[in-house]
């Protein structure tokens, strides 16, 4: 019964509203796939059969209904050079390694992970995202005749103003469909999708990648499949957090770490190049109505369908119209309020978001700019906890004095713990305090017992006072949360 | 103090259930409590904007409107599981019941029913009324409820008409001595005159289980006519209900396993469809 009602629940209560989503997202698929198999140097057919068993299996393993996972720019990036010098088969076969990285992610349970992942860096991650995506469709328009100007324009106009006539129709197919019959009619000579490679002609169909089984092999394709692996979980994770906010409800993580891994298998076994959740379509989905495992399901079905048997027709859209589908999407991807925000928000926030966006826009990796953002929001946290300290010192009698430390002492403080302290009066005794302190790590211990042993080379005696309270928290596994007054003891000593 | 819970969720049945808790309710000298369940269904899609597009600030306009939207059917829905639960509460004190509170949570129904569980001795719910010419089903709510709980279910019918008698249906099981143990101690059906119906085959086992029903109610100064229905339980005991016109029907359920009831079908869940009357349903 429960295995029953929860598969009513996630695939069969929003039939009518997954099944309409699911053929708005496939619109916005399509141009996703093509555009990114052109950037990663490989035939429009290897994103476009990524996209459908991806988007498929992921309806069936993924941990996050009504998310999209397709083939996308993020992972697409990353392949240029693997591709370039060692060709599609080897793609292939990074594309199952990847997946089985990611599979064992999901079992070890990474997705706690994201929770170092602040918000400032997931606001760069996606609007890094929405400048590569943008960029990826300069080279289509640079140089180009003025033609193509004079259509992705009207492209545009179609996608943002159609739906103030009515909002029944996906504008993405408004715009796709006029402009194809508009190049078509008037013989325009401009490119195409037909003329970027080859398209699906048939389902897809199950073959290995034709590499040879060497430590050489693995050597190639290792350092590709983890930064794919950790790029296509990046995304996948934070378009979950997305669409959990957006539908109120709530995701598995580890699950769709997994399922990411076993739909990245499927594709490589069928010939497409790895891909991983998506921003863009992704909101369109929930904009659109689709809620359930059946949106994605039907995105992938309607992805297939449109482009093996419309094959002829697909060929003949303009790459122009797909440009601006693909504009549309960076557009909505990207975190508007986030530019509002950065005069508001603390400078340090600021500053990882930032750092963020400029880190990926010039690595085209997005797993390096989260790296750094992560980082740099873990410095900038430690210096602020590191100014939670002070020392007072009083002189109760001649030649002795009492240091009192309040505070947390870790690596971040010990300089300053260090430099409150004077060596330079001549005191018999001094005690220092610590018993509402908390040293936090080794640094920590270490500091303090070079204060100690500098006043005794000043021929000073010294007592140290509530070091077992001071240094409960030096144990790795530190924690209040099991008893209930833990946390009131440790603000009090 | 253990309660009577009444499931009421707004549906023209919900006044039969309320007049069934108060009946119950009285007799048990329990208090009665009228639980609404606001459920919201954050898997169904509320919009129909299939344009497709997404501009500036897609993210956070979309959720903004979602939660607009949420907030407001909300609120509609909390005044009026509010008036609801006010107007039922009225109408089980004209009753003259005097202890009747009201509750309303969030969340599914089963969960809430769950949580309570505790504090209960009597769950009321009902049955929606079959649509003219429509094949009668039962709601799928009424069968998680009873194999989540274990209390003992009232399931109203579509009528309401003061129980003057009852009919316990045993079938000669270990669960159905258990049963009429449960019958003879509550206050619930005392007092009511009773029919033991055993249906099914009579056996030499049966027929003794018959007697020492017949025996042990008889002590408790249950006043019984009795009767042995060779036949399917699904198909006699609804002609027994309508021929002795007999007010409620107290049974067992779901005794076979999920395998049997997926391919011969349950007959507690087919009794709760047909039967004229009431169902207790005792776990």
């Amino acid at each position: 019964m429960q295995l029953k009602q929860s598969l009513h629940h996630d695939w069969l209560s929003n039939v009518r509203g997954d099944l309409l989503a699911g053929l708005v997202v496939a619109l916005a698929l399509i141009p996703e796939a093509i555009a990114f198999s052109i950037i990663a140097g490989v035939d429009p057919k290897v994103g476009l059969y990524a996209s459908f068993c991806i988007a498929v299996v992921i309806s069936i393993a993924g941990g996050r209904p009504g998310m999209i996972s397709a083939a996308t720019g993020a992972m697409a990036l990353v392949m240029v050079l693997l591709v370039k010098e060692h060709g599609l088969q080897y793609l292939l076969a990074t594309t199952l390694l990847t997946g089985a990285l990611q599979i064992c992610a999901g079992l070890l349970r990474l997705g706690a992970l994201m929770r170092f992942v602040s918000r400032s860096v997931v606001t760069g991650f996606v609007n890094a995202l929405a400048i590569l995506i943008f960029m990826a469709q300069l080279p289509e328009v640079i140089g180009a005749t003025w033609v193509v100007y004079v259509m992705v324009a009207g492209g545009l106009g179609i996608i943002y103003l159609f739906p103030l006539l009515t909002k029944a129709v996906p504008s993405p197919l408004v715009c796709i469909v006029s402009l194809t019959a508009l190049a078509i009619g008037l013989g325009l000579d401009i490119r195409n999708v037909g003329d970027m490679g080859q398209l699906p002609d048939s389902l897809p169909i199950f073959l290995l990648p034709d590499v040879p089984l060497t430590l050489q092999t693995l050597e190639i394709i290792f350092p590709f499949a983890i930064t794919l692996a950790v790029v296509g979980l990046l995304e996948s994770m934070m378009t979950a957090s997305i669409i959990d906010e957006l539908t109120d409800t709530t995701s598995d993580k580890n699950r769709e770490c997994v399922g990411q891994g076993v739909a990245n298998i499927a594709a490589g076994m069928m010939g497409g190049m790895a891909g991983c959740a998506m921003i863009g379509q992704s909101v369109i989905n929930v904009k659109s109505g689709g809620r359930g495992r059946l949106s994605a399901m039907a995105a992938g079905t309607f992805l297939l369908i449109m482009v093996v048997f419309l094959g002829d027709w697909v060929k003949q859209i303009p790459m122009a119209a797909l440009v601006s589908v693909m504009v549309m999407v960076s557009i909505g991807t990207f975190s508007w309020d986030s530019l509002k925000n950065l005069r508001k928000h603390p400078p340090s926030s600021s500053i990882v978001m930032v750092t963020t966006v400029v880190v990926v826009v010039a690595t085209h990796d997005l797993a390096k700019g989260v790296f750094v953002g992560v980082l740099l929001s873990g410095l900038f946290f430690a210096n602020r906890v590191a100014r939670v300290l002070w020392v007072d010192s009083k002189s109760e009698e001649e030649g002795a004095r009492r240091y009192e430390v309040i505070g947390q002492v870790f690596f971040a403080s010990a300089g300053t713990f260090t430099e409150y302290f004077d060596f330079k009066e001549v005191l018999e005794r001094v005690q220092i305090d610590v018993s509402r302190a908390h040293f936090w790590d080794i640094t920590a211990v270490n500091a303090l017992d070079k204060v100690v042993m500098r006043f005794r080379r000043e021929g000073t005696t010294v007592e140290v006072i509530g070091m077992n309270e001071a240094s409960a928290t030096l144990v790795d596994r530190f924690g209040v949360h099991d008893k209930p007054d833990a946390i009131e003891r440790m603000m009090d000593h | 103090m253990q309660k009577t819970i009444a499931l009421v969720n707004g549906a023209p049945h919900s006044v039969n259930v309320c007049d069934y808790a108060a009946w119950a309710a009285q007799r048990l000298n329990a208090p009665l409590e009228l639980l609404h369940v606001l459920d919201r269904h954050p898997e169904r899609a509320p919009v129909t904007d299939y344009s497709g597009s997404i501009g500036l600030g897609a993210q956070e306009t979309l959720l903004d409107e979602l939660t607009d939207l949420d907030e407001k059917r909300s609120t509609l829905a909390q005044h009026y599981g509010r008036e609801l639960l006010g107007s039922l509460v009225q109408r089980a004190k004209e009753t003259g019941l005097e202890r009747v509170e009201s509750r309303l949570r969030h969340g599914s129904l089963l969960e809430a029913v769950v949580d309570l569980e505790p504090e209960s001795r009597l769950f009321v719910v009902g049955q929606t009324p079959a649509q003219a010419g429509a094949k009668a089903h039962l709601d799928p709510h009424i069968e998680q409820v009873i194999r989540a709980l274990h209390r003992a279910v009232l399931v109203a019918s579509t009528t309401y008409r003061e129980p003057r008698s009852f009919a316990l249906a045993i079938d000669g099981s270990a669960t159905s001595r258990k049963m009429v143990e449960t019958v003879a101690q509550s206050p619930l059906l005392s007092g009511l005159a009773g029919h033991l119906v055993m249906a099914g085959d009579a056996s030499e086992a049966s027929r003794k289980e018959f007697d020492w029903a017949q025996e042990h109610l008889r002590s408790a100064e249950f006043e019984i006519s009795s009767s042995m229905e060779p036949g399917h339980p699904e198909s006699v005991l609804p002609t027994y209900l309508k021929t002795h016109n007999v007010d409620l029907l107290a049974m067992g359920a779901y005794g076979h396993s999920r395998i049997r009831q997926l391919i011969v079908g349950s007959t507690t869940t087919t009794l709760l469809r047909t039967s004229p009357v009431p169902v207790l349903v005792l776990r």
